[in-house]
């Protein structure tokens, strides 16, 4: 078999911006909930709150500083791999990565080590004010990357001279049309991510009795927090999807199964779709609600595959499957943001076995949700890079060869495997050791270096003589 | 429309961004490089925490040269990278492996002797490619109508692994003198004594770089040996600095080999700058050829030009915090 640069290259870049993804997809959630709890540490001067966020801040730490080390990679990808993509698109990504870097990193990393080093160190209301910048900053980034991103799908602002993207407004490229969409639901995810892994710690930490009153606190937060926004996010969704619609209907058609463009379309709950015979093997449906949905007409016109040769449609069966793993999670998630409203009724949200179980397996719903969501909009967007402009076969470096390429994806593969099996080993052993001693170290803390993972704090192997004697692998995650 | 030579400007400042990362990176690069090599585990401890404070920040310049280079000098990005396919691989991966050294090191109990050739591993590896990256921009690059047409190991030759090997000793010679400035008692007495070794590394390697280099290329050696004499300077001011670090590790100065160390570093880069100027893709492509364009390079140095300005406070805040000596059993525990 030949080796393809091209496919290797795409499965390359999915590999790395997936596995870097699903760090800031926790910590721009974590953030703000860090700074929501410094907020109320002030406020209240409730000790339960400087517990809790001295906790969390640790787990931020180490999420954090793999995020970085796996972003370090995604700087150079562009260019390794995708270098005629890189040369033709410089003239807006350059400038918007660049903003990132100095408007976003800079500003992370700066009050970051002011909030896991500094507070005995700095007054309580610049502590707060950290807090409040370390997650202005996680923003700021996901704007300017956002941004990016929603260009290549809809791009705007721009004409091409010569094969290369020219800006001719700098604010229609940046709020081009379907960034707000993204933007939000986006927003919406990392809060959603950040809400269901507390919960599910809470609740994991509950159901040993450890830390009681704090968790049951945090475990209260999150419910509220996730009972608005895990439905305001089925709602950004469906606004999301009606942008798909209008700016890149092939992507919805293959979300929808649909083969041809038709009225009353059914919404299809079980289909293989099949790319060679251009139809569904087998398809259930509900008749006529896709048409709902996307028209909010009953006999609504769904546009089809049909409408593009063949080589311009997208692997349909995995964005018709990815599609629907995220729906279904998000469905889970309103379900148990309902339920904990109604186990509010005599305190049992804290209480009952079953619930909290739940909750515990439910800390990993949002990381799949978001990769899910991840792969249908950019698998979705095949064959193209910039929608519509230039396609991923246009884009791909030309010196690049299949065993080079080749080459290069293993090697990730085997670093990546190696660094963050040892970070995620060590992640569990944060939870593991927990809240219970967290407020008291922060004196210790006070004299190290400012780095992240030293704000984490425990050593590193996990050995029969730790404070609870609990093997690891009740975690949870 | 255009009012300023705006390529102009972009080149100092990718430049001066470039010599920022090279000497700030360059001596924590340089200290995992010696780690190996350290009288003892609590030296390697020490060695460890003086650079743990700042290497992070030194790191993210790096970044934004990426970032910056995509946006002023896409050309460069677009043919630089592919051709150095491999090794930037190399150096992405050392740099990772370097990076969780730091944190798993001062955690790990049974394991950390991994964590050790981590930290050496990454550093050492980073550095040759840093070296190599280099050495096969002297060497000049295969294009064709802006696309890089070379193969995947042309940046490795005889020519580029001596400049691997130049930038190893030199990013070491940083780190022993930038021991010798931070520490003290056994740790400073061995550092003293591995930097003349080290001094005499560089010089050797960089003296057969510049016996070489004419015969690499033509335009280099007409530069050096026929319109050019001004430049002479450089090569004497380098061996001024080498001078210097001799005398001052003589006298037993705490900061003045660190300061030459950097004098090096700088000079040499002026040389190369002045040996391939202006030409950022050679031998074929100038900065103005290689250019964004006009409305994307002002767009981004308008935001520069505010937000560089509180970086640099920032950075510099951060090294007065860390100042001083580093003890042993200060930092992590």
């Amino acid at each position: 078999m030949e080796l393809d640069p091209l496919i290797l290259s795409r499965i390359q870049f999915a590999f790395v911006v997936s596995f870097h993804a699903i760090f800031p997809v926790f910590t721009i959630g974590l953030a703000s909930y860090i700074a929501v709890l410094e907020g109320l540490a002030f406020k209240t001067e409730n000790p339960v709150w400087v517990k809790l966020s001295a906790f969390w801040t640790k787990v931020f730490a180490v999420v954090f500083g793999m995020g970085v080390v796996s972003g370090i990679v995604m700087s150079f990808q562009f260019g390794t791999n995708w270098s005629n993509f890189a040369q033709a698109s410089a003239n807006f990504l350059g400038p918007i990565l660049s903003y990132e870097v100095v408007t976003a990193f800079f500003l992370e990393a700066a009050f970051l080590g002011v909030l896991l080093f500094g507070r005995d160190k700095v007054p309580a209301g610049l502590h707060l004010f950290a807090a409040v910048m370390v997650a202005t900053g996680t923003f700021i980034s996901s704007f300017w990357i956002l941004s990016a991103n929603s260009w290549m799908h809809t791009p705007a602002g721009f004409e091409l001279r010569e094969g290369v993207f020219h800006v001719t407004s700098w604010s229609e490229a940046i709020f081009n049309p379907s960034f707000p969409y993204r933007f939000m639901h986006m927003a919406l995810a990392s809060f959603l991510t950040g809400g269901f892994v507390v919960a599910g710690v809470s609740a994991w930490y509950l159901l040993r009795g450890r830390e009681v009153e704090a968790n049951r606190k945090a475990l209260s937060m999150c419910l509220w927090l996730l009972l608005f926004i895990a439905p305001t996010q089925a709602v950004v969704g469906d606004f999301h999807g009606l942008n798909t619609l209008e700016h890149q209907p092939t992507k919805v058609a293959a979300m929808e199964g649909n083969w041809e463009t038709s009225r009353n379309v059914p919404l299809l709950l079980f289909a293989i779709p099949d790319q060679d015979s251009q139809s569904n093997l087998y398809e259930i449906g509900i008749p006529g609600l896709a048409s709902m949905i996307l028209t909010h007409e009953w006999d609504g016109e769904v546009p089809g595959l049909n409408e593009v040769p063949a080589a311009e449609q997208p692997p349909v069966a995995i964005v018709f499957w990815s599609f629907r793993l995220m729906v279904g999670l998000g469905l889970l998630m309103i379900a148990f943001a309902v339920t904990g409203l109604i186990l509010r009724a005599g305190g049992r949200y804290w209480r009952n076995t079953w619930f909290l179980q739940g909750l515990r397996f439910m800390s990993i719903a949002p990381f799949l949700a978001v990769l899910s969501g991840w792969f249908v909009t950019e698998i979705g967007r095949a064959p193209w890079l910039v929608y519509g402009v230039m396609t991923q076969a246009e884009s791909v470096t030309p010196s690049l060869t299949g065993p080079m390429a080749l080459f290069t994806l293993i090697g990730y593969i085997v670093v990546y495997g190696l660094v963050f099996t040892a970070g995620l080993y060590y992640l569990m052993r944060v939870l593991y050791v927990g809240l219970e001693d967290s407020p008291d170290d922060w004196e210790h803390e006070a004299e190290r270096p400012k780095r992240p993972f030293s704000a984490a704090h425990v050593p590193f192997e996990i050995d029969g003589d730790n404070q609870t004697g609990k093997p690891i692998n009740q975690g949870g995650h | 429309m255009e009012l300023f030579d705006l390529p102009l400007i972009w080149a100092f400042i990718i430049g001066f961004g470039v010599i920022m990362y090279v000497l700030m990176d360059g001596f924590d690069l340089g200290v995992g490089i010696l780690f190996p090599f350290a009288p003892n585990e609590e030296s390697r401890d020490t060695m460890m925490n003086s650079v743990a404070p700042v290497w992070d920040g030194n790191e993210t310049w790096l970044v934004l040269g990426g970032a910056g280079l995509l946006a002023a000098f896409p050309l460069v990005y677009s043919i630089l990278l592919p051709a150095l396919y491999i090794g930037v691989f190399l150096l992405l991966a050392g740099l990772i492996f370097r990076g969780v050294a730091f944190e798993f090191r001062f955690k790990a109990r049974t394991s950390r002797y991994l964590w050790n050739w981590a930290f050496a591993g990454g550093s050492t590896v980073a550095a040759f490619a840093q070296g190599a990256v280099v050495g096969s921009y002297i060497q000049g690059f295969e294009t064709a109508n802006g696309v890089y047409v070379g193969n995947a190991l042309d940046w490795l030759t005889p020519f580029t692994v001596l400049a691997g090997l130049g930038m190893l000793a030199g990013y070491a010679l940083l780190g022993s003198t930038w021991l010798i400035l931070k520490t003290e008692g056994r740790l400073q007495a061995w550092a003293y004594r591995v930097t003349l070794p080290l001094l005499a590394g560089v010089l050797v390697v960089f003296g057969i770089i510049s016996v070489w280099t004419p015969f690499v290329d033509d335009m280099v050696r007409e530069r050096w040996f026929s319109n050019l004499s001004v430049i002479w300077i450089l090569p004497v001011l380098t061996l001024l600095c080498a001078m210097q670090i001799f005398r001052s590790v003589r006298n037993r100065y705490e900061g003045m080999p660190f300061v030459a160390t950097m004098g090096l570093f700088i000079t040499t880069y002026l040389g190369l700058v002045a040996s391939r100027w202006p030409y950022v893709v050679p031998p074929e492509y100038t900065l103005w050829d290689a250019a964004s364009a006009y409305e994307s390079q002002l767009f981004l140095l308008l935001g520069l030009l505010f937000v560089i300005p509180i970086v640099l406070v920032y950075t510099a805040w951060t090294y007065w915090v860390f100042r001083g000596k580093v003890r042993a059993g200060e930092g992590y525990h």
